[in-house]
């Protein structure tokens, strides 16, 4: 690379990272603050990590953390079971939808999270056809449900780019051959091969589903995300720590894609 | 004869109104080894497709050791397929890809590791069950690819060009390996091939295919030297094709510029003054005298290629060139570009084209 090109691009990186980094780092240092027994002090001002206590010991974050975590997973589980078959079979046998299917799956990136909810409350009244609302079981059914259509997007995407790194109309056949049946043969060959694929669109929905406000909030569950937008309108500094550790487990899920994807099974499907 | 163990009968295929299978007939021994051979696009893999179920006939019936399987799904046919493109799982070791189909078909993790073991000292392979498919070079994972196949003891095996990937040294002796181990196990088998002397040198009949038509389902002796069709007679080995004129259709007898030949094949009704394409193979003819040669045609020498054990000469007859084959002799000197020459063979070994 050109001396001059190099240059340019860490210049481009350090005012990017200046722009992520410099509200990440007052936002930590306003949360910090403590005039009354500080751990330590910098510049006159002490600082302690009492409201990260504080958050942390407060039962409500630990219940809406709780479920919002539950929600999650079983958003993954139902984004796992609708989309992997989909995206399997669109690339076996009708590789002429694609072009449809991924249009459908980025609806949701178009469509304001707010008009789905709206829908759904019209749709599943407890007086309508499906009472899905009637129940709090059921309302919960339907935030999952609505939470995988928030996620479909990278799912999709996700899974049918780890497909396109295996051979899957030869490997379904060799199966077939072998007397395997549809049910095994995506769970036992295209599954483990996209499964790297499934986990970093799986954790991408983990920080979707974490850090939802709309739907959870409309549908009235207790969720993370209303908790944590319902402490910023009430305190000062928790809602800064608050934001902290969203920040954190985001980047951990990241971080988490990131090293899986080195795990990515090598294909030797092609002949050499 | 023995009942068939696989029977094709009277099979077509369509894709939209593009036929490309027509009237195939093919009944195949148990244990016998059969090639389809011909070139690209006439349909080949489509038939082994339509006997491993992946595609459904577009008319006709195919029979399993006596039993219809036309309707059949690929994985209730208890048949091992080996492809082209290797196709084993990639997240699978070599141990577990050679033990999928014994798993699917539920068998005990004993029985599974006993058979593994032993299929993996049937390729030669003992010490590689746990690698990945991407350890393996491309002959490794053929072996293994022909393992899993055989693994679940199918009754039929097809192989669609399972040799075109790998490189010409291991093409070689991989064949011999597939031929050996499919007689020791006298497994069935279809073994699909662009090669002719791949085909010719490993199969106990050939069926050679032309724009989805069975020209000729033969030996490889007969079809190498009794080719049907003029077809066949091309597309296997070199031929010399001679165009001449009947002048004594009783005698057989055949002008070729400025020779005559006494045929002794039939000239299927053609009279005289008819048009016939005669046909030699390069190693049926001679330089010069040799001992049961009693035709000769007369030429000049334009051509000497040295291919080591043989030295492949080219001779102008006047109106077309011929190739024939003599054997290098250290004793004997090259023959000499521009020399005029007898070019002899026997008229037995001469083929009358249709
Ligand atoms: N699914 C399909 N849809 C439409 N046409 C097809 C399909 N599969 C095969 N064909 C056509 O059928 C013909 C025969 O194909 P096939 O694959 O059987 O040839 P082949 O003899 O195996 O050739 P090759 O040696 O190149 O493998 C070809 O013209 C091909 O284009
Ligand atoms: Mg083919």
């Amino acid at each position: 690379m050109r001396k001059g090109g190099a240059w340019w691009a860490w210049l481009t990186f350090a005012i990017g990272a200046t722009y992520f980094l410099v509200p990440l780092i007052a936002t930590l240092e306003f949360s910090m603050r403590q005039r009354n027994n500080p751990v330590f002090s910098l510049f006159g001002q002490g600082y302690s990590f009492g409201v990260f206590n504080n958050v942390f010991g407060d039962p409500r974050f630990q219940q809406t953390f709780t479920y919002s975590v539950l929600a999650a997973i079983f958003t993954i589980l139902l984004g796992v079971l609708i989309v992997v078959p989909t995206a399997y079979w669109v690339r076996l046998r009708m590789p002429y939808l694609r072009p449809v299917i991924e249009f459908v799956t980025l609806l949701p990136l178009v469509i304001p999270a707010i008009v789905i909810v709206f829908g759904y409350i019209r749709m599943y009244g407890s007086n309508s056809m499906l009472p899905f609302l009637g129940t709090t079981g059921g309302t919960n059914v339907l935030l999952v449900i609505g939470y995988a259509v928030l996620s479909l997007p990278y799912m999709y995407r996700a899974v049918d780019t780890g497909l396109r790194t295996v051979d899957v109309p030869t490997l379904t056949e060799a199966a077939q051959i072998l007397g395997a049946g549809w049910t095994t043969i995506i769970a036992r060959v295209i599954l483990p091969n996209v499964l790297i694929a499934v986990l970093s669109g799986a954790f991408l929905t983990f920080a979707i589903v974490i850090g939802e406000f709309t739907m959870a909030s409309l549908l009235n569950r207790p969720a993370f995300g209303p908790y944590m937008q319902n402490l910023g309108a009430n305190r000062a500094y928790e809602p800064a720590a608050l934001a902290i550790i969203a920040f954190a487990l985001t980047w951990g899920c990241m971080a988490m894609i990131q090293f899986l994807s080195r795990y990515a099974p090598r294909s030797a499907n092609r002949p050499n | 004869m023995a009942a068939p163990f696989l029977s094709i009968q009277h099979v077509k295929k369509s894709f939209g109104d593009n036929t490309v299978v027509q009237d195939f007939n093919l009944d195949v021994e148990p244990g016998e080894f059969v090639s389809f051979l011909g070139p690209s696009g006439c349909g080949k893999t489509t038939v082994l497709r339509m006997v491993a179920g992946f595609e459904e006939p577009t008319a006709g019936k195919i029979f399993i050791a006596g039993k219809d399987v036309t309707n059949l799904k690929p994985n209730q046919r208890n048949i091992g397929m080996v492809f082209q493109a290797y196709a084993l799982f990639p997240n699978l070791t070599v141990a577990q890809n050679i033990a999928f189909g014994l798993k699917v078909a539920g068998a005990s993790k004993a029985d599974q590791d006993k058979r593994v073991a032993e299929m993996l000292n049937i390729i030669k392979l003992p010490q590689l069950g746990d690698r990945y498919p991407y350890q393996l070079s491309g002959g490794q994972q053929q072996r293994v690819a022909l393992a899993r196949a055989l693994a679940p003891s199918p009754k039929l095996l097809l192989l669609d060009e399972p040799l075109s990937a790998l490189d010409a040294k291991v093409r070689v002796s991989l064949r011999d390996e597939i031929r050996s181990i499919q007689k020791r196990l006298g497994i069935t088998t279809i073994f699909v091939t662009h090669d002719q002397e791949e085909a010719l040198s490993i199969s106990d009949r050939i069926v050679v295919m032309y724009g989805g038509v069975a020209e000729q389902v033969a030996t490889p002796f007969e079809i190498y030297n009794r080719p049907s069709t003029k077809f066949v007679a091309n597309f296997v080995g070199t031929l010399n094709v001679l165009e001449g004129t009947v002048v004594d259709p009783a005698l057989g007898k055949v002008r070729v510029n400025n020779d005559e030949i006494a045929v002794k094949h039939s000239l299927n009704g053609a009279k005289r003054g008819d048009a016939v394409s005669l046909a030699l193979r390069p190693e049926a003819m001679a330089l010069g005298d040799y001992s049961g040669h009693d035709t000769e045609l007369h030429g000049k020498i334009t051509d000497v290629h040295f291919l080591g054990s043989v030295i492949r000469v080219r001779v102008n007859l006047g109106a077309e060139t011929i190739a024939l084959d003599t054997f290098n002799n250290s004793r004997t000197p090259p023959p000499t570009i521009g020399d005029s020459t007898k070019v002899t063979f026997a008229s037995n070994d001469v083929l009358v084209l249709h």
